[in-house]
């Protein structure tokens, strides 16, 4: 239980950073805040040449409302972002999936970014950052580029990051006006990984009828799993819309696998009840927005 | 290779050379002798080696020595007062059978200390919350959850 032998760098720019990953390639590793990633050099699950440790960038750890949404750096904290108020009127969905991950003391060293870039399909952030259509801003020298949600989430544990980029911020853009959202999720015990959760966002008219309803869920695929529900809710007020329908449709989407904590029909069912749920959370919030 | 790095720890600047594979839950117990901080699972599930960073609860397992290379470090030996006066914490968690065996209780003061100075008459709900990432096998939590609420008591008395 103890990590592999690795060499160990601690830049002191992102641009020194930048060109440390540029050098050591496909055998270096980022570490962040560590509380996935160090649990996998504990039971040897990974064993990188290079560890380039970006914890003394605080010119990362920033936090931002900008006009089009908030924008997390790579060294904010889960802890950081939870707190904030001003992220949490701006963009309630991180809030209400953040008080999922983990526990207290965990969420005080693991950073949003870092759960982003692990892309681990039972985590609560990749579903938040998928189901708002976010992105991940990726640097490596000379060159940036944000990577839309829909392409970053590639497969278990794996994002569209390469070898020698570093992940710099996340980008959740601001709910539209007369939308809510919301997150639910069943664990075994509180703080675990889910055996099912839903992202939900809802978007209601001036009419107050539903134009938008979409939903992201984890641990049903090998990265979460978006669905489009605006047809299934039917282009009705909240109060009348089919939910069970709009729940269905989701449940069709989705591939889960058996593991020994759920089999795979289990999970299925769970996504179904929990999509409902999140909906109607999400459409309340909507009409109350 | 080596990596030269000072702590302050207690209040004690330390200063040690570890590789950069070493966890900072080793480097307190193997380096630097205060095996007051417990290892239990050593991948961040049960909380016994809980030690508050720059004030802030963080997991030892789950940290690099080299990683907090010029920052403040509290364990459960700098929880009482210079003079050995056991804090409020303790004497709740004593008063209250917070605790059995003792393994998990490093973890339980460092975590609940922290706890009570960011709240300090914490609701049931949020002491659950707050103690939920530490695990426990004798008490059954009912005793800690009380000592959690004893210490609350005890700093409002003192303060």
């Amino acid at each position: 239980m103890k990590p592999p032998p690795f060499d160990y760098h601690a830049p002191r720019s992102v641009g020194e950073a930048l060109e440390t990953l540029a050098d050591v390639g496909e055998h270096g590793k980022v570490l962040a805040g560590g509380q996935s990633l160090i649990p996998m050099l504990n039971m040897r699950l990974a064993a990188p040449g290079h560890l380039v440790d970006i914890n003394r960038l605080t010119e990362l750890a920033t936090l931002d409302v900008e006009p089009g949404g908030v924008r997390v750096g790579a060294l904010a904290r889960h802890a950081q972002v939870e707190r904030s108020e001003e992220v949490a009127a701006a963009q309630p969905l991180l809030r209400q999936a953040l008080r999922l991950v983990a526990h207290p003391v965990i969420r005080n060293r693991g950073t949003v970014v870092g759960s982003l870039v692990h892309a681990d399909p039972a985590a609560e952030l990749p579903a938040v950052l998928a189901v708002l259509g976010g992105s991940v801003r990726l640097a490596r020298p000379g060159t940036v580029r944000d990577v839309p949600a829909a392409g970053f989430f590639t497969g278990i544990l794996e994002s569209a990051a390469e070898p020698g980029e570093l992940a710099v911020s996340a980008f959740f853009p601001l709910l539209p006006p007369r939308s809510g959202t919301a997150f639910r999720e069943v664990a075994r015990r509180h703080g675990d990984y889910a055996l099912a959760g839903v992202a939900a966002l809802v978007g209601l008219d001036d009419d107050l009828r539903i134009t938008t309803a979409r939903v992201a869920c984890v641990s049903v695929g090998p990265a979460p799993v978006l669905v489009d529900v605006t047809e299934a809710c039917g282009h009705r007020p909240p109060a009348s819309a089919d939910w069970a329908s709009a729940a269905r449709a989701v449940q069709e989407r989705t591939a889960p696998e058996a593991d020994i904590h759920a089999t795979a029909d289990y999970r299925r069912h769970l996504t179904g009840v929990l999509a409902q749920q999140a909906l109607r959370d999400a459409a309340r919030e909507a009409l109350d927005a | 290779m080596n990596i030269a790095i000072t702590l302050t720890v207690n209040g004690v600047v330390r200063q040690v050379e570890v590789p950069g594979r070493r966890l900072l839950s080793d480097c307190l117990r193997h380096d630097l002798g205060l095996t007051g901080t417990h290892v239990g699972c050593e991948h961040g599930v049960c909380g016994c080696c809980t030690v508050l960073l720059d004030g802030e609860p963080v997991r030892s397992c789950l940290t690099f020595a080299v990683t907090v290379d010029g920052h403040d470090i509290t364990t459960v030996e700098g929880l009482a007062a210079p003079g050995g006066a056991m804090s409020p914490v303790q004497r709740a968690f004593a008063e209250c059978h917070g605790l059995q065996c003792g393994f998990c209780t490093p973890g339980f003061l460092c975590t609940v200390t922290a706890l009570l100075r960011d709240n300090p008459a914490p609701s049931e709900e949020e002491v659950l919350e707050g103690i939920s990432g530490n695990l426990c096998r004798c008490t059954g939590y009912q005793n800690i959850v009380k000592s959690v609420h004893r210490a609350a008591e005890i700093m409002a008395e003192e303060s």
